[in-house]
């Protein structure tokens, strides 16, 4: 076998692609990643990553701001904007030449460019590489994964220009603190950003179309989210409908009808946040089998995309746009071709995370949909005033919330908000994924003092009654 | 100190079952781990191993006696030298279990008279019958009655899960209880005659037969299958195989009907299917039922996914399959389930047969034997070895063109076997 040709080829090395590739090297596959810009994707570069590192910031930022409430004292707290931003790019650079060394490690090849179908060689797959439009390679696999990932949505006016209207990109290195900001779309990727601005001291107002944020919540979870973000002092308006823009010189205009009322809003910075479609231009598929729909690649349960030896996953493949869904994909759609038995992915056990303050995380069915799906339901809150390590945190407001089938005893849904809970949501996560019921949630022991207790609370709380509350 | 050996159960759902054998005697010393006995379900005959070592005191149920409870004290183990207490076994012996390992299934030792209240059956199961299934998946099983040794887990490690227990309530495994379908009309016979005690075994033969014979309206398709290139496949794969060690195999044509069987379900995927009240039932996986003559009857040991294993693997997995299953050591998951049989009858000279359906399956494939026949071949009389097939097909479930494409499909697998091995 010449360097050219291998067992897989990944095109893509985002955390759905990377991932994909290492497993297939540890599956005994010759394997090959085929990156146009940096390894790691999006999420490494810029996305999960330096967006926590940013997060972190703001945090110490408002930590800083409230040292009183903990017997300190500090004068002329301020932060450089520029040493903020070059630490999150710093984490990202890290992270990125670590998935070099991982891939190197697991004798994973990579090629630097753009990788397209370019047709078949008997039942073996061709990918043509290209950098700045000039042919590197052709390779030839026996399959090929295709994960390319996704990006922002452009909406119509809104048009990201570096300089007033920001994508995300743009708003993950500002130069200088906007004195105000726009964030339209309050789906995560907004009120992340959306929070991590306030907290560093910008006026912030949110528009959502919706008629509330961040839609895909509970509405319980949105409404304390929504409550939580007006006393930091944000401005939100959902049901919205958007006037045309107006770019000044250092500014931007707009009219927002919202609640009956029409807002005349002029701010520094819009940060467009409207959802994200699949990169599925240029990647070859014309004359094949693969099917495009709403800008993502058509799979099966496995990632198989109909055309033989062609499989897509992650963002490409469709939602949830999440990297732990892509990561998984991979090693399934891996295993899957080197012939193990999989088991598909049930996309009410992928948790989602906002890492916002308060945070926010959750897994399954909101109670909502839980009801439609024609659940009888048995649902269990427990707020975090109730929580011994919250109040000595300093983080009292939070609440857990658990739906159970009233049948079953089956966790159809967990849903949080308040500090640290995306680092908890995974032991609901767990116990969906091992189909527990209420009994053996129950019957856990959680350790003392945690604010996971509020887990077990809220579990209680469903049945025979919380303890601490 | 003397120990009771309890009468142990076999599955988590086993309530009695038949003391078919002692395999030691009174007074013969035992060591941890030697087999004292066999016990006998409607299911299956599983050995009874000693968990702690000493001499079998006093056997306590004599073998063949039917309907012993699940924990009842079977036997006495006592230390060497120690005598043999008198007397029946207090009632408080058989609470040893609680003490026992979970997964053992026969008492350890009674460390106290005082011992709580007898372990549930489940947790007394031994190794063999115990059922991994998820908590959600038992509550759900146990609210819809649905016995969890009935169900083929599809989770991880063969773990049963949520869909596999719901899968079970949409196609119940007919089984009404013997009573409503055996007729109960036993003439009296009074020329002279050997009775022959009917096994468990015989009984759930005759159980399903008649259930499935007089609730499923059958209708049989009948082809002629030429075996020459299979056969000449067959050859050319054993002459490659090595000629020892773990790679080395000896396919039977059998091996190769199993392959072409599951091929074939693969191409005409609505004939792996149950027929239910509410629903047809499409299996996701291609699991071959292969009927296997046992001394007392026949059972159907599982080549599970046979699709997608390869002819050497199903013949090793068939080959080891059906020497357990002559020694009636096959456990319940490797027997039950499965979504179409096959039933060959080659070896016999058989000319041709019809296969009573194994329910909850849809199909069965009766095998008769190959023979060389005059065939006419364009329009030349020739030679070619033959074989007729028959299915026999649920109509609820497959009607007569499916049935149809399904017999030639499969001929189509077998006269052109290239697919058996790609």
């Amino acid at each position: 076998m010449n360097k050219t040709e291998f067992d897989l080829v990944v095109v893509g090395g985002g955390p759905g692609g990377y991932v994909a590739a290492i497993r297939a090297a540890q599956l005994g596959l010759k394997a090959a990643v085929v990156e146009a810009n940096h390894l790691g994707g999006i999420c490494l570069n810029w996305g999960c990553i330096p967006t926590k590192a940013l997060l972190r910031a703001s945090e110490i930022n408002h930590l800083l701001h409230h040292l009183g409430e903990f017997g300190f004292a500090a004068d002329n707290v301020r932060f450089d904007l520029q040493k903020v931003v070059k630490r999150s790019r710093q984490v990202a650079g890290q992270l990125s030449s670590g998935v070099g060394h991982l891939l190197k490690k697991n004798k994973v090849t990579v090629f630097d460019g753009f990788g397209a179908l370019a047709g078949k060689d008997g039942s073996r797959r061709l990918l043509s590489v290209t950098k700045d439009g000039k042919p590197v390679a052709t390779l030839s696999a026996q399959n090929i994964i295709l994960a390319t990932g996704a990006r922002a949505r452009v909406l119509p006016g809104l048009e990201p220009d570096g300089k007033l209207i920001w994508s995300y990109r743009e708003a993950m290195v500002p130069t200088e603190m906007p004195k105000s900001l726009l964030v339209i779309g309050s789906g995560a990727i907004g009120i992340e950003f959306a929070s991590f601005y306030r907290n560093m001291g910008a006026e912030v107002t949110v528009v959502e179309v919706l008629d509330r944020i961040l839609p895909v919540e509970d509405e319980e979870i949105s409404a304390l989210a929504h409550k939580a973000f007006v006393k930091q002092g944000m401005t939100i308006l959902t049901g919205a409908k958007l006037g045309p823009i107006t770019k000044g010189a250092n500014n931007v205009s707009l009219s927002v009808e919202a609640g009956g009322k029409t807002h005349a809003i002029t701010v520094d910075r819009v940060i467009s946040a409207v959802g994200i479609v699949g990169n599925v231009e240029n990647l070859g598929l014309e004359g094949t089998a693969v099917t495009v729909e709403r800008t993502h690649v058509k799979v099966d349960a496995t990632c198989f995309t109909g055309e033989p030896g062609i499989y897509a996953i992650g963002d490409l493949a469709g939602p949830p746009w999440l990297a732990h869904k892509a990561s998984h994909e991979g090693v399934m759609c891996v295993e899957a071709i080197a012939g193990r038995h999989v088991h598909p992915i049930d996309p009410l056990n992928i948790p989602g995370c906002t890492y916002c303050r308060p945070q926010i995380a959750s897994v399954g069915l909101t109670e909502a949909r839980a009801k439609e799906a024609g659940h009888k339901v048995r649902v269990g809150r427990f707020p975090f005033i109730g929580n011994g390590k919250a109040i000595a945190m300093g983080e009292p407001e939070g609440l857990v919330k658990t739906v159970f089938d009233a049948e079953t005893g089956e966790l159809l849904g967990a849903h949080m908000i308040g500090a640290e809970v995306t680092e908890m949501i995974q032991g609901y996560v767990i116990a969906r994924t091992s189909e527990l019921t209420d009994a053996e949630l129950k019957e856990t022991v959680f350790p003392h003092p945690t604010i996971s207790e509020a887990m077990h609370e809220a579990v209680l709380a469903a049945y025979d009654g919380a303890l601490h509350i | 100190m003397s120990v009771n050996i309890l009468m142990p159960a076999l599955s988590p759902t086993m309530t009695e079952g038949k003391l078919a054998r002692w395999l030691k005697k009174e007074g013969e010393a035992i060591a941890s781990g030697d087999v004292i006995a066999e016990i006998e379900t409607d299911k299956a005959t599983m050995e009874v191993e000693a968990v702690d070592e000493g001499t079998l005191g006093r056997i306590l149920v004599e073998a063949g006696t039917e309907g012993v409870k699940v924990n009842a004290p079977i036997a006495i183990l006592v230390a060497d030298g120690e005598a043999v207490p008198d007397g029946a076994p207090t009632a408080a012996a058989p609470e040893a279990a609680s003490t026992a390992p979970a997964a053992s299934p026969v008492v350890a030792s009674a460390k106290s008279a005082a011992a709580p209240a007898p372990a549930p059956a489940a947790e007394a199961a031994p190794k063999a019958g115990r059922v991994f299934a998820s908590p959600l998946a038992r509550r759900i099983a146990a609210q819809k009655g649905v016995d969890l040794v009935t169900v083929k887990g599809s989770g991880p490690n063969g773990r049963i899960v949520r869909r596999d227990v719901e899968a079970a309530v949409a196609a119940p495994v007919a089984a009404p209880a013997a009573p409503k379908v055996v007729p109960q009309s036993t003439p009296t016979i009074d020329v002279p005659h050997t009775a022959v005690p009917n096994s468990s075994v015989r009984k759930v033969i005759a159980r399903r037969l008649t259930e499935a014979k007089s609730t499923i309206p059958h209708f049989y398709v009948a082809m002629d299958v030429e075996l020459d290139a299979l056969l000449a496949l067959r050859a050319q794969l054993n002459a490659s195989s090595p000629a020892e060690g773990p790679g080395a195999f000896k396919l039977s044509v059998n091996d190769l009907l199993i392959k072409a069987v599951a091929v074939t379900l693969r191409r005409v995927p609505k004939v792996n299917a149950s027929y239910t009240e509410d629903a047809t039932i499409l299996y996701d996986d291609v699991d071959v039922s292969v009927a296997v003559s046992v001394p007392d009857g026949l059972i159907t040991p599982i080549i599970r996914n046979a699709d997608r294993k390869s002819l050497s693997q199903i013949s090793n997995e068939a080959k080891e399959l059906i020497a357990r299953a002559r020694a009636g050591k096959l456990k319940p998951q490797e027997f039950q389930g499965g979504s179409f049989s096959i039933s060959n009858m080659g070896m016999y000279g058989v000319k041709e047969f019809s296969a009573i359906i194994n329910p909850p399956q849809a199909a069965i494939l009766a095998i008769a034997a190959g023979e060389k026949r005059a065939v006419v071949k364009g329009d030349a009389l020739a030679i070619a070895t033959v074989m007729t097939v028959t299915l026999s097909v649920d109509h609820r479930v497959v009607d007569g063109a499916l049935a149809a494409e399904w017999v030639a499909a499969f001929r189509s697998v077998v006269e052109s076997p290239l697919s058996l091995v790609v």
